[in-house]
């Protein structure tokens, strides 16, 4: 299935990119000829194969629900691009 | 010998005997790093102010006789730049982190530091760990230090050209798909990546946490069990991370010594010398080898891994469906770059990622969430996903028959800059034998093994069960010992 200008788009505004004109052309162009290397998948007889998400092969790992010392205000908004006081500012939503 | 090509066991001797001291050593490493790295571009960040301090310190640990036997007291080492450093810049070799100063250690870092390490520096990789080539950073391209026309493969291009151009002593890599082996190849020297679980991955930054490793990139064999001594082991803060007893990856080393190779079976993929596009430079290095093993002891078994031909297929539409959500955080707020221009939230996550991210970053986002949306997960995922319980299985048979499997770590030696950047499909099939270790979740070692008509290193790659480094480790110290690979490959740069 090719995938048009239109769909890069449709995925960028899901992922949240924006994508110029010129990176559409250069995506979908990239992104056609590596889904059709990815369609050799559909050789593959699936007969006794199981979905596999993780190869940690672990049980659930479980902790004590313990009170902890948090890092605080000031480590944990460090790195913050804008902030006020405890909070993080980010520009109007509604 | 320069000091700043010392390896670890050699500098810790010197230390011991106090014929050196940290300072000395971390001095010249620095020097290295002036005449070289401006060429080279291996590190993004060099920790000037701090390294000297460190160095000092560490010297008057080892006057007062290093009580802890802390084995890399006062030995300088360089990390990628995608494992936190509380305190030191950590870009993950993309703008959108380009001033994050992490404010606490990965948990590899805090195990370097307790065992004495001086952390020189940060150095460069493929934006996000996204690439085979060093030619993805952010910054600058990496060169390779044997021929600067070169790439020096990657992701972790910069910690394996600055071991190889003697500007640390040893560092640490991360391998998704063979982002440590590759390049260590590319380089001539070693580089492991671990068993799934084997190593705390708190405080790296994600790619694709199904297949993400941290691992060494060191001068020698016995460097790598030193520095796998050093960063295994269980770690509450990753819930990846195994709890099973860390052997001492040294000692196999007197295994060998003792018997050689006898009674280890070395399987050979029939699927990997028919390989299309196989370098015959690269093939002919390979059966080289098969051979100084099999003169070891080792019993040459064939194989067969009848997926290996839907790996990478498999491999890219998992990883790039684990990037698109594990890099959905860089969203402008918490941490990192924010595009300022924009009026509205959704519009500033927009041209955040968009200004922040480079394209290959950005192309693999669309990719993955192309292959995760509706209508589609059936046909790649969940597809991928069965495809990747197949290769383990296939693994797993494999082993049954045999104790290590070796192959070629990449079909052809370093290719040229530039050669394949703007065609990321040959770019990922450069990964063939290397990523499907990840898909298994084994382990796997890259140890120069031959040079190329061009004169560029050539690797041999030593894969074994999970959790089985230790034979990787005895073939791969057997090997280096009894190759015909020139010692000083890297001292001609």
């Amino acid at each position: 299935m090719k995938i048009t200008k239109n769909d890069v788009e449709k995925i960028a505004h899901l992922a949240s990119l924006e994508v110029n004109n010129f990176k559409v052309d250069k995506f979908a162009e990239q992104i056609n000829k590596i889904m059709q290397y990815f369609d050799k998948l559909k050789e593959v007889d699936l007969s006794g194969a199981s979905f596999v998400s993780d190869v940690a092969f672990q049980t659930n790992v479980l902790r004590k629900d313990e009170k902890k010392k948090s890092p605080g205000p000031d480590t944990t908004l460090a790195n913050a691009p804008e902030k006020d006081d405890d909070f993080y500012i980010v520009p109007r939503v509604v | 010998m320069k000091i700043n090509e010392l390896t670890i066991y050699q500098a810790r001797e010197l230390l011991k005997k106090h014929e050196l001291s940290s300072l000395n050593l971390t001095l010249s490493l620095l020097e290295q790093i002036e005449d070289l790295d401006k060429d080279l571009g291996a590190y993004i960040t060099v920790d000037k102010d701090n390294v000297i301090n460190q160095a000092k310190e560490a010297d008057k640990k080892i006057a007062k006789g290093d009580r802890d036997n802390n084995f890399l007291l006062g030995i300088p080492i360089a990390l990628k730049d995608l494992l936190c450093t509380k305190g030191l810049k950590t870009t993950c070799g993309s703008r959108i982190l380009e001033d994050f100063v992490p404010t606490y250690d990965a948990t590899v870092v805090l195990m370097l530091k307790n065992a004495g390490a001086v952390i020189l520096g940060k150095t460069n990789m493929d934006e996000f760990a996204m690439g085979s080539s060093t030619e993805n950073s952010g910054f600058h391209i990496t060169r390779n230090p044997l021929n600067k026309k070169y790439v020096p493969g990657g992701s972790s291009g910069g910690s394996a050209a600055a071991v190889a151009a003697g500007m640390c002593i040893a560092a640490l890599g991360s391998d998704t798909g063979g982002s440590i082996r590759q390049p260590a190849s590319y380089c001539g020297v070693v580089g492991i990546k671990p068993t799934y679980g084997r190593v705390s991955r708190f405080g790296l930054v994600s790619y694709a946490s199904s297949l993400d490793q941290i691992g060494p990139i060191t001068k020698d064999v016995k460097d790598a069990a030193i520095m796998m001594n050093v960063i295994s082991g269980h770690d509450k803060k990753d819930s990846t991370s195994a709890n099973i007893k860390v052997p001492d990856f040294t000692s196999c080393f007197n295994i060998f010594k003792k018997n050689g190779l006898k009674g280890m079976k070395a399987g050979i993929p029939k699927e990997y010398l028919n390989l299309e596009g196989l370098d015959s430079d690269v093939k002919k290095a390979f059966l080289n080898a098969r051979k100084i093993l099999q003169d070891l002891g080792a019993d040459i078994v064939d194989v067969s891994l009848p997926h290996l031909d839907y790996a990478v297929a498999a491999y890219y539409v998992i990883a790039s469906s684990e990037a698109s959500s594990n890099l959905a955080r860089f969203d402008g707020v918490k941490y990192g770059f924010r595009d300022k221009s924009a009026d509205n939230l959704i519009e500033m996550y927009k041209k955040t990622k968009s200004h922040g991210f480079g394209d290959e970053v950005q192309l693999r986002i669309i990719m993955g969430t192309y292959a995760l949306s509706a209508g589609y997960y059936d046909e790649y995922y969940a597809r991928a996903s069965k495809v990747r319980s197949l290769i383990i299985k296939d693994f797993s048979n494999a082993f049954n028959k045999c104790d290590i499997i070796i192959s070629p770590v990449a079909p052809t030696p370093a290719f040229k800059i530039g050669e394949k950047i703007d065609d990321p499909l040959r770019m990922y099939l450069t990964d063939v034998f290397t990523l499907s270790a990840n898909l298994a979740g084994i382990p796997g070692m890259s140890v120069p093994c031959a040079v190329s008509s061009k004169g560029l290193p050539i690797g041999l790659q030593i894969m074994a069960d999970r959790f089985d480094e230790e034979n990787i480790l005895k073939a791969g110290f057997g090997f280096e010992q009894n190759s015909d690979m020139p010692k000083n490959i890297r001292n001609n740069s």
